[in-house]
């Protein structure tokens, strides 16, 4: 039984504490099919703990996170990712032996049953090989197909990121921070992938770069202090006042 | 199964237990702070115990013995953390395996060339010999030395670790070395520091054994492995877990050699006991670490990550 | 030919490691046969280590525990009047891969230095535990006289037992060979380079370092089987943590991470050690300090390094040929 309106990735009440720390305080979150919903915040205002309890790496002390209408606050990451939810990681966290191509398919290879095979080789399975080339071409990466990851440019080394995360069909994509240390340039190419891919796939979008995020959000939630003090339409948040405040003296929102 | 004997079991336990914590300590702190597997520790503790008795043959002094074992294993520490282990911080653990595997080779076979295969033998000093009557039993003052010795050094720990500067910044090593590094303390001065706490205590540890254990080569390693397993069930990093966890250990193993072959024997017959005694009972303590591993992977006391 | 020396060093060794037994059987030189049987179990060990600790990055220092299970097993089957080979094997595959599988699972629970450890105190215990089996020789080990019978094969001829062994380490190396580049192997070497990762991808990390680990520990098992029929001789020596040092040694010098770096380390370290003990009878003083010039100098090994040198020549060829 399917429900057609379930949300895509939905929290109930999150919180988590450090010793005295409240780093996540009571977050609420819903997702619709499709959209961008883009989390803001200054820094240490506990982004990275929330993107760690949606993905699984971090257990709430309590709350709920449900992944198409489905409980999942005690399964763990790969328990999830197997369920059609993805993360890209704010340092770049790839394989830097294997060639571009060997990540990709590798990140296939997850959702292709067990993984005891030891005879045949990985990239003698087109029903990897294909997708994995798919999806490196989706992030404009076709042209690096053989290199090693360790000769990537910090900017190809996230669209392979990208590249990882797209192959396995998820459902909801949880991006943290994927512009970090790029170029202009380099942001613009994954502003444009990412606009592509909203509609097919739900994203949750973690970023500092306040150009992107106003240019490719649906929706913007403002954490401040491990609580959302603001949620809503780009415009909306544009105009809030508690936004303002909070950002007073560390960023400046786009007008 | 009287009392007496249940006690003198327990106070061997405890000096046993105090002998690891010496050696746990340093080394636990060089896990935690400097990450770095340094399995030669077992050789600064045989070292200390042949210096020791060396010094001890030549001038009938147990104090300059003790020196000699104390500051000669806290100078071999240093040596060996210049020499070795700084080039090897930023390495992984594989290399601090290799290497200091390669110094367990050199170390017990320089101890065969200088000394000689067979054991040495150091006698207690006369003024720790004799038995002391503690609570109605009779019990070796050399052994109650020993235990004294271990509390004190314990003592001296916290003192050192919770009361000084040196020790807050010990203590800031271990919960978050990049960032002491980053402060700019002088992280070369305190890791050399730490190392050769460590190798003093153990040539401490060294000293206090010479007398009742048999000093050959090689001594160092089935004490380690008992070190390492008290510093699994305490908690990587943890000079208290390594405490408590060294008593317990020491009081188990001491209290299973002793009184698993006799409960046996009420199940099984004597020379069955007689066999199977020993073997579990040096199970005990793996079996010991299996179940507060499966319980607690962290230890007991684990150091709280920043 | 897209591999140049390292290719030569395979062919060379191959072909060496089949021909000499025969040529000192006709230069009647007996010791040559038990070295090279010797390096040859050996070698399966460091194999076997290399999957987990090559592959996996496990660093598991407690491998000789399952050289010595097997041993034992010979020995034990034997002075019970069983020489059945496949039998003997069988449980050796069976006791290994239990006890694997439990100390496997409980120092999986930690990583890093505490894995270390573990793998050590649980070969330790498992010494401890043949010391006190006084039935079975204890500290002083059990002598073997009933070798045992493979297949028809008798393990007690000293070429036939050449032959199994060099077709186990042929068959591991095969497989290795493969492994590396099928799902298995890459899914390990991943492992070993982001396991977060990993888990974030969707793989249950625990379930294939547990398996690598298992099944290492089965191939030590049947080294051990060998080792026993070379030596007529089982003693709780072999689970000293001396030869895991070893083991470890020569998966390093050859090449950690290579498919044939543990052979090529193997006979490398056992023909040291010939050498350095025709020197002086202290030779441990030289081969210590030389393991650690191994570890700051020539980390990659000597395989890993003629690896590296045919990818440098490739380069070289393809920036010439580019720029042609």
């Amino acid at each position: 039984m399917t429900r057609q309106n379930t949300a895509p990735l939905q929290t109930h009440a999150l919180v988590k504490r450090y010793g005295g720390l409240l780093a996540t305080d009571h977050v609420s979150l819903t997702l619709a099919p499709g959209e961008l919903h883009a989390i803001i915040g200054p820094n240490g205002a506990g982004k990275t703990t929330l993107i760690g309890q949606l993905g699984g790496e971090l257990r709430p002390d309590s709350g709920d996170v449900l992944l198409q209408g489905e409980c999942v606050t005690h399964l763990p990451a790969a328990e999830r990712a197997l369920r059609g939810l993805a993360r890209s990681y704010q340092i770049s966290s790839v394989f830097p032996e294997f060639t571009v191509l060997e990540c990709v398919a590798l990140a296939k290879q997850a959702h292709a049953g067990h993984s005891f095979g030891a005879w045949r080789a990985l990239l003698q399975r087109t029903h990897l090989v294909d997708p994995a080339e798919h999806a490196i071409a989706q992030a404009g990466l076709s042209h690096r197909i053989t290199q090693r990851v360790s000769d990537l440019a910090h900017g190809e080394r996230r669209q392979l990121e990208l590249a990882m995360v797209l192959v396995g069909q998820p459902k909801v994509l949880l991006l943290d921070e994927p512009m970090a240390g790029m170029s202009h340039q380099e942001s613009m190419k994954v502003v444009d992938l990412l606009a592509a891919l909203k509609g097919d796939y739900t994203l949750l979008l973690v970023e500092h770069d306040m150009q992107a995020v106003f240019a490719l959000a649906d929706t913007i939630s403002v954490l401040v202090n491990g609580a959302i003090i603001a949620s809503g339409k780009p415009e909306e948040i544009r105009q809030h006042p508690d936004v303002r405040t909070a950002y007073l003296g560390d960023e400046e929102l786009p007008e | 199964m009287t009392l007496s004997l249940f006690f003198i079991q327990l106070l061997n336990g405890l000096q046993l237990g105090v002998l690891l914590f010496m050696l746990s300590a340093g080394l636990t702190l060089v896990f935690g702070i400097m990450n770095f597997v340094n399995l030669a520790h077992g050789c600064l503790y045989m070292m200390g115990a042949y210096f020791a008795a060396t010094v001890y043959a030549a001038t009938d002094s147990f104090v300059a013995a003790g020196v000699a074992a104390v500051v000669g294993g806290g100078v071999m520490a240093a040596l060996v953390e210049w020499v070795v282990a700084r080039p090897l911080y930023t390495r992984d653990h594989l290399d601090h395996v290799l290497a200091t595997f390669g110094l367990i080779l050199f170390f017990n076979e320089l101890a065969r060339w200088v000394w000689g295969a067979s054991p040495s033998y150091m006698n207690v000093p006369p003024a720790l010999s004799g038995t002391l009557d503690i609570l109605g039993v009779m019990y070796p003052i050399y052994r109650f030395a020993i235990i004294s010795a271990g509390l004190l050094a314990a003592l001296g720990c916290y003192l050192l670790i919770a009361k000084t500067r040196v020790g807050m910044l010990i203590r800031a090593g271990s919960l978050n070395p990049t960032m002491v590094a980053a402060l700019g303390v002088n992280i070369r001065l305190l890791n050399a520091l730490v190392f050769s706490l460590g190798g003093a205590l153990a040539g401490l540890a060294g000293l206090m054994s010479s007398p009742i254990l048999s000093v050959q080569p090689g001594m160092g390693e089935p004490i380690l492995i008992l070190v390492m397993i008290v510093i699994v069930i305490g908690g990587i990093g943890s000079v208290q877990g390594a405490f408590y966890a060294a008593l317990m250990v020491g009081v188990i193993d001491t209290a299973g050699r002793a009184f698993l072959p006799l409960l046996l024997r009420e199940f099984i017959d004597r020379s069955s006991a007689q066999a199977a005694g020993p073997a579990i009972a040096s199970m005990l303590t793996c079996i010991f670490m299996a179940t507060v591993l499966a319980l607690r992977p962290q230890g007991l006391f684990p150091v709280k990550n920043a | 030919m897209k591999y140049r020396l390292s290719f030569a060093i395979t062919v060379v060794v191959l072909l060496a490691l089949a021909v000499l037994p025969v040529y000192a059987r006709w230069v009647e030189e007996p010791f040559l046969l038990t070295f090279l049987t010797r390096a040859l179990v050996l070698a399966l060990a460091a194999l076997s280590l290399n999957i987990v600790l090559g592959f996996g990055g496990l660093v598991s220092f407690g491998h000789a525990l399952y050289l010595g299970l097997g041993a034992y097993s010979v020995g034990i089957l034997a002075s019970h009047g069983v020489d059945n080979g496949a039998l003997q094997l069988l449980i050796i595959v069976v006791l290994c891969a239990l006890v694997g599988l439990t100390t496997g699972w409980v120092s999986l629970r930690t990583s890093g230095i505490g894995f270390i450890m573990i793998t050590l105190a649980f070969a330790q215990m498992f010494f401890y535990l043949f010391v006190s089996l006084k039935q079975y020789g204890g500290d002083d080990g059990l002598s073997i006289s009933l070798r045992s019978q493979l297949l028809g094969l008798d393990m007690g001829a000293p070429l036939t037992l050449y032959y199994t062994a060099f077709a186990c380490v042929l068959a591991v190396v095969v497989w290795t060979q493969h492994m590396v580049h099928a799902p298995f192997g890459m899914v390990l070497q991943a492992i070993r380079m982001n396991e977060r990762r990993m888990n974030a991808l969707g793989f249950h990390t625990l379930r294939y370092k547990l398996s690598a680990y298992v099944l290492s520990c089965v191939i030590a098992g049947v080294a051990g089987f060998l080792y026993a029929n070379l030596t007529g001789y089982t003693s709780p020596a072999y689970l000293k943590w001396p030869l895991s040092g070893e083991l470890i040694v020569m998966v390093v010098l050859g090449g950690m991470g290579t498919v044939l770096g543990p052979l090529v380390g193997a006979l490398a370290l056992l023909v040291c050690e010939e050498v350095l003990k025709g020197f002086t009878e202290h030779w441990p003083i030289i081969l210590g300090p030389f393991i650690v010039l191994v570890v700051l100098l020539a980390r990659r090994g000597l395989y890993g390094l003629a690896l590296d040198w045919d990818a440098r020549q490739a380069a070289r060829r393809a920036s010439r040929g580019a720029s042609a």
